[in-house]
């Protein structure tokens, strides 16, 4: 498996999180103190892999979605409905394998209903996702009907809060999920032939490969992540909240997505980079926490991030130097 | 003729290189005022590098422009326009959902009280396509008049802010023959006007029927500038394919090689604008070649049979059955293979590794779950690499990296993996070095002894001879002539691509 | 009829539908109370979706809009209650300001060529967080100004009131409406959004209009943030969390199309007057919840998006296909 799919740009990324948690720990010395208490882990790294696991989950889903020159902006509004789903589901007392399995039933149709707009119709991605991220909340409400519905099904709750060998679950079940989804996708042929859609779709036709179906698996799935984390949503608080379960998750997933270089122009992409920039979102976010500074950093800290990642990945800007320096060349010579 | 009349655009020693690669290597062209003058050239002559740089639309890097006797220099089309070169595209380059005055006007409209003055706007909208004789509601979104009123659109738009030189880019391509002629009044008015016209085509007709002077380019080169009245048909053919017939007269053909079994047969295969109605039996272990002008139908009918452009009428039958090819998916299934013409663009994908690239067909057929190992991969991918001498330093480089002609037999090798019976390769020697070049041909002869049938698309017909045991002479979108045996000469193939067979060139003016 | 306003003449028979339906159900809907009501509810969403119509129709997509109106929001209510700046004179500093980010914005999706989406989403991040930091909490705005022009309405015949924020949506649609129609930079946004290349080649100037298109989205944001302070006497970081969403979908269901070059700023007033409708019919069913609200958009939104899909690419330009080679 080593070196299949990890592209050398594997050391920006980790790179990156070590600077983030260099400076974490410069703010607040505390930083990587880990420790074991309840049979369990505690700390502030844990916090990071913890609090970080659903956006994780939905770059999961997202990476091989942007890959394909697409993008999936209801996975928040799903995550709301998956969670909803689970919870009522849990209040009229259904086992668990049952409230699980209709939670991810509802993801996945979601995730194909929106791969059928944007395979069947030919409408953009952008467009298509849009209609889901707008009405999905309101599904939710409507399932649960409004309110907040808790639940205490204790094997529901653990998904959200137990720990397995002092890992915080929801961590353990984005790892299973992502080392699944990387073998899936390196093992079988899905990752050479996502790969060669978003590089060159004429190209992927012309050598017969089966894009609509492809890209209508990739959306289910993209919905599937996206009820994974709404359950762990759902069982981290213990019930479904319909207005805020995910709400702008979707642009964390596609942040996470992009700082794990896959461009949105779609071509060659890592489900673990992905997922590791899941984790460097969440360890400035869980670092402006611990060192004191109001939560609301997080926002602008995340602008500038956007902004030098768009920076950095521009080829325009060569252009601009480039042009710029023509012209004041051929204006000296005026 | 008006050969006394000056030169309003000249353009001398003009050069433009791309990289390594020499799109345009000193060309001297000058247009005159009061002449059409038709440009020539197969793709990859340089036609559109010339334009492009007559235009602004690239920069020029090495030569002069001289507008009305004047150096001129310009870095945008904007600029150009300014200095009186407008241009007219192929593909209509107006805005189909605006009016079809805001397109007349649109960086220019009349304004009262810093408002738009639609009133104004449309009587002089309408005053402009009078001339044209246009009578059409202006107030009406362009997108709901065809391609030809769309055209003049265009025309008039050019004309009106440019006025010198006026720059037609293959405007003929969607017309059907009626318009093409009101096109042609057009042009011819604004010729006497004293306009210099460019006029790009494919089609001989049109050259002989609206051109002064013509001009060729192959390869980047200046073949030539003639009047018109000093050209056949068939000497304009041999300066566009680059044809010194003396030399190459009497050509060995591919011996007469035992032709095999019937593999498959078209019968009145067509799809309606694109390509009519064709029979064709392919057996095994021959290569058809096909030669055809640019416009002639050749690509269309590869893109035809290969499904990409499902057929709309006529029946396929390959060993006998009866079958249908509705996609490229289904093509795959029968065991086709179809190297593109635009390597960039429908062929390599780019960013992924030779390995990849190669792979990719085979485990396209075997589905999603039936992947190749790596190792199996880079087996196959290392054998063709071998086999083809794909010069790379490693078979992970991304293809792009690679030469034109490396790039070819990557996408040759990504379909031999998966073992076809038939091969359909347009223009597989386009832009690559004499190397591979040679190499490729020897190539096509070596599948076709190994049994496969072969479809090649080509401008370079001493290739064509060299390789095929039939020709196919494609022209206005069918096939014109099949030739065999002796007939295989690239002589005939100029004649008959020249329509000589029926009408000889001197009955053209 | 030109088959391209077949969604604004859609759009325009739904609504007067589903407001026939509406009254024959409660005939207290058919009033200039509940019309006038209509206006000064909806206003701050009216306005802005006026700047996401001229982003839309450009091609472009605005998501930092709900965020520009909380940090105007912030803004004016921290200068008018901390600084005791008349609020005559904040006005125009703020609304300076939300320009000058949108032309940041603009500035950066067509020199660097990023895609509107991602830059328009780290300005709402820029603009949500900067408010968050400005303040957390709301701040309520106590000033005589506000009490004058929250009691300024004109009375409409049958007791309703057009109140001056409601007036001030309608009155940013007549002007947009003017601009987009009739100015030669309305003629630029439609340009650019038919064809960015073609426009550029045919002298618009593209670079200068998409500037301004993102100036004036963000301008009108400001606007809609001042609006919404004077609706909701305060200024408050999370204001109008979401309201882009609910902006684009009044632009969709308004007859424009996402993907740009067609589309109406009067169409966006009855997307906008839809969605005020669906909202006033829950509230007076009573027995309806709230979250209807949202499915009957996301309906209507799919609805319009499935319709333009049909009437764009059944008969689209020929010249998006691929030529002959």
């Amino acid at each position: 498996m080593k070196s299949l799919s990890l592209p050398n740009i594997f050391s920006h990324q980790i790179l990156a999180l070590l600077g983030v948690l260099a400076i974490n720990w410069l703010v607040f010395p505390g930083f990587f103190d880990v420790t074991w208490k309840d049979g369990r882990l505690f700390g502030s790294l844990i916090d990071v892999i913890n609090r970080g696991a659903p956006v994780a989950i939905l770059a999961i889903g997202m990476t091989p979605i942007i890959a394909t020159r697409g993008v999936d902006l209801s996975v928040g509004a799903v995550m709301a409905v998956a969670g909803a789903v689970a919870a009522t589901f849990a209040v009229s007392g259904h086992p668990l394998v049952v409230t699980l399995a209709a939670a991810l039933a509802i993801g996945i149709a979601c995730g194909l209903w929106n791969g059928m707009l944007i395979a069947f119709l030919g409408i953009q991605p952008f467009v298509a996702t849009l209609v889901l991220m707008v009405a999905g909340r309101g599904l939710a409400q409507l399932i649960t009907e409004g309110s907040i519905v808790t639940f205490s099904d204790p094997q529901l709750i653990f998904i959200g809060t137990g720990s397995v060998l002092g890992l915080p679950m929801p961590a353990v079940i984005a790892f299973v999920l992502m080392l699944a989804a990387h073998l899936f996708v390196r093992r079988s042929a899905m990752g050479l032939f996502i790969e060669a859609i978003g590089t060159n779709r004429s190209a992927a036709t012309y050598t017969g490969l089966r894009s609509r179906s492809l890209i209508l698996a990739i959306y289910g799935f993209g919905g599937f992540c996206a009820g994974v984390a709404g359950i762990i949503a759902a069982a981290d608080i213990r019930g479904a909240d319909a207005n805020n379960a995910g709400l702008w998750l979707e642009l964390d997933a596609i942040l996470a997505v992009v700082i794990g270089g896959t461009s949105l122009l779609g071509g060659r992409f890592s489900i673990p980079l992905s997922v590791l920039g899941a984790v460097i979102i969440q360890a400035m976010n869980t670092g402006i926490l611990v060192s004191g500074f109001p939560p609301e950093f997080n926002l602008i800290v995340k602008a500038g991030v956007i902004m030098i990642i768009l920076i950095l990945q521009s080829a325009r800007i060569g252009e601009v130097v480039a042009a710029f320096r023509t012209s004041r060349q051929s204006q000296g010579k005026k | 003729m008006t050969e006394t009349s000056r030169a309003v655009l000249e353009a001398t020693g003009i050069t433009k290189t791309f990289g390594n690669h020499t799109a345009l290597r000193n060309v001297d062209i000058a247009f005159r005022a009061g002449e059409v003058h038709a440009l020539l050239g197969e793709n990859g002559a340089g036609k559109s590098t010339l334009i492009k740089i007559l235009t602004g639309a690239y920069t020029l890097e090495q030569g002069t422009i001289r507008l009305d006797g004047e150096p001129v220099s310009f870095s945008t089309p904007l600029q150009a326009q300014a200095l009186g070169i407008g241009t007219v595209y192929q593909e209509v380059n107006l805005l189909p959902n605006m009016t079809v005055m805001d397109n007349l006007f649109i960086g220019r409209q009349p304004r009262r009280f810093g408002l738009v003055d639609k009133r104004t706007m449309e009587r002089q909208a309408r005053e402009i396509l009078a001339k044209y004789g246009l009578d059409i509601d202006v107030r009406a979104e362009l997108s709901t008049y065809s391609v030809a009123v769309q055209q003049i659109i265009a025309i008039a738009r050019a004309v009106e802010l440019s006025g010198k030189v006026l720059i037609l880019d293959e405007p003929t391509a969607s017309l059907d023959a009626a318009e093409v002629e009101k096109l042609f009044d057009i042009v011819r008015r604004l010729r006497d006007r004293g306009l210099a016209i460019v006029f790009i085509t494919h089609f001989l007709d049109q050259v002989f029927a609206l051109s002064d002077r013509v001009t060729v380019l192959r390869n980047g080169q200046l073949i030539g500038t003639r009047p018109i009245s000093d050209i056949n048909r068939t000497e304009l053919v041999k300066m566009m394919l680059g044809k010194d017939l003396a030399l190459h007269h009497g050509d060995i053909l591919a011996e007469e090689s035992e032709v095999g079994e019937t593999l498959m047969s078209f019968r009145g295969y067509g799809l309606k604008g694109k390509v009519q109605p064709l029979d064709l039996d392919i057996h095994k272990g021959e290569v058809i070649g096909v030669a055809g002008l640019l416009g002639s139908g050749r690509t269309e009918m590869a893109r035809v049979l290969f499904g990409i452009d499902a057929a709309d009428s006529g029946r396929l039958s390959i060993d006998g059955r009866e079958t249908t090819v509705r996609s490229p998916r289904d093509a795959v299934e029968l065991g086709f293979g179809f190297c593109p013409e635009d390597r960039k663009l429908d062929g390599i994908f780019g960013d992924l590794s030779v390995r990849e690239n190669i792979v990719i067909a085979m485990q396209a057929r075997l589905g999603w779950f039936r992947a190749l190992s790596r190792d199996e991969q880079l087996e196959i991918a290392g054998n063709y690499i071998e086999a083809l001498d794909i010069r790379t330093a490693s078979a992970e480089l991304p293809v792009k990296l690679l030469s034109g002609g490396n790039q070819q037999k990557v996408i040759l090798a990504r379909w031999l993996a998966t073992d076809p019976r038939f091969l359909i390769l347009d223009e597989p020697t386009r832009g690559i070095d004499v190397g591979a070049h040679a190499e490729i041909v020897r190539m096509i002869s070596r599948l076709r002894e190994d049994g496969l049938a072969l479809v090649v698309i080509s401008s370079e017909l001493d290739e064509v001879v060299s390789y095929s045991s039939r020709v196919v002479v494609m022209r206005d979108r069918a096939i014109a002539a099949e030739l065999h045996g002796a007939d295989i000469n690239v002589q005939r193939i100029v004649e008959t691509i020249a329509g000589n067979e029926t009408a000889p060139a001197e009955a053209h003016p | 009829m030109n088959p391209r306003y077949r969604p604004l003449v859609a759009t325009t028979i739904i609504f007067i539908v589903a407001y026939v339906i509406c009254v024959s159900q409660y005939p207290g809907m058919w009033s200039t109370r509940v019309l006038g009501n209509f206006l000064t509810d909806n206003a701050f969403l009216g306005i802005a979706a006026v700047g996401a119509t001229f982003v839309i129709i450009s091609g472009g997509i605005d998501l930092s809009v709900g965020a520009v109106i909380g940090l105007t929001g912030v803004i004016t209510a921290i200068m008018i209650t901390r600084f005791g700046i008349h609020p005559m004179v904040v006005f125009p500093v703020v609304l300076v300001l939300a320009a000058l980010f949108g032309a940041a914005m603009g500035a950066v999706i067509h020199f660097l060529r990023v895609p509107p989406f991602i830059v328009t989403l780290a300005g709402m991040f820029l603009a949500r967080g900067l408010a968050s930091v400005l303040t957390q909490d709301s701040i309520p705005i106590d000033h005589d100004f506000y009490r004058l022009v929250s009691s300024l309405y004109y009375k409409l015949p049958g007791g309703g009131r057009l109140s001056a924020i409601g007036l001030t949506m309608l009155l940013t649609f007549a002007v947009c409406g003017f601009i987009a129609h009739k100015t030669r930079f309305g003629s630029y946004v439609y340009a650019i959004g038919g064809n960015g290349v073609s426009a550029a080649l045919m002298g618009v100037p593209v670079g200068q209009t998409t500037v301004a298109i993102y100036a004036l989205s963000s301008f009108l944001g400001g606007l809609s943030g001042i609006v919404y302070s004077l609706y909701t006497s305060a200024g408050y970081p999370l204001a109008a969390v979401g309201i882009e969403l609910d902006s684009i979908a009044a632009v969709v269901i308004g007859g424009t199309l996402l993907t740009g070059g067609y589309g109406f700023v009067f169409g966006t007033l009855i997307g906008v007057m839809l969605q005020g409708l669906v909202q006033t019919y829950i509230v007076f069913d009573g027995t309806l919840s709230s979250w209807w609200t949202k499915i009957a958009i996301g309906f209507l939104l799919f609805m319009f998006i499935l319709l333009q899909n049909l009437v764009f690419n059944s008969q689209g330009p020929s010249r998006l296909r691929k030529g002959p080679a």
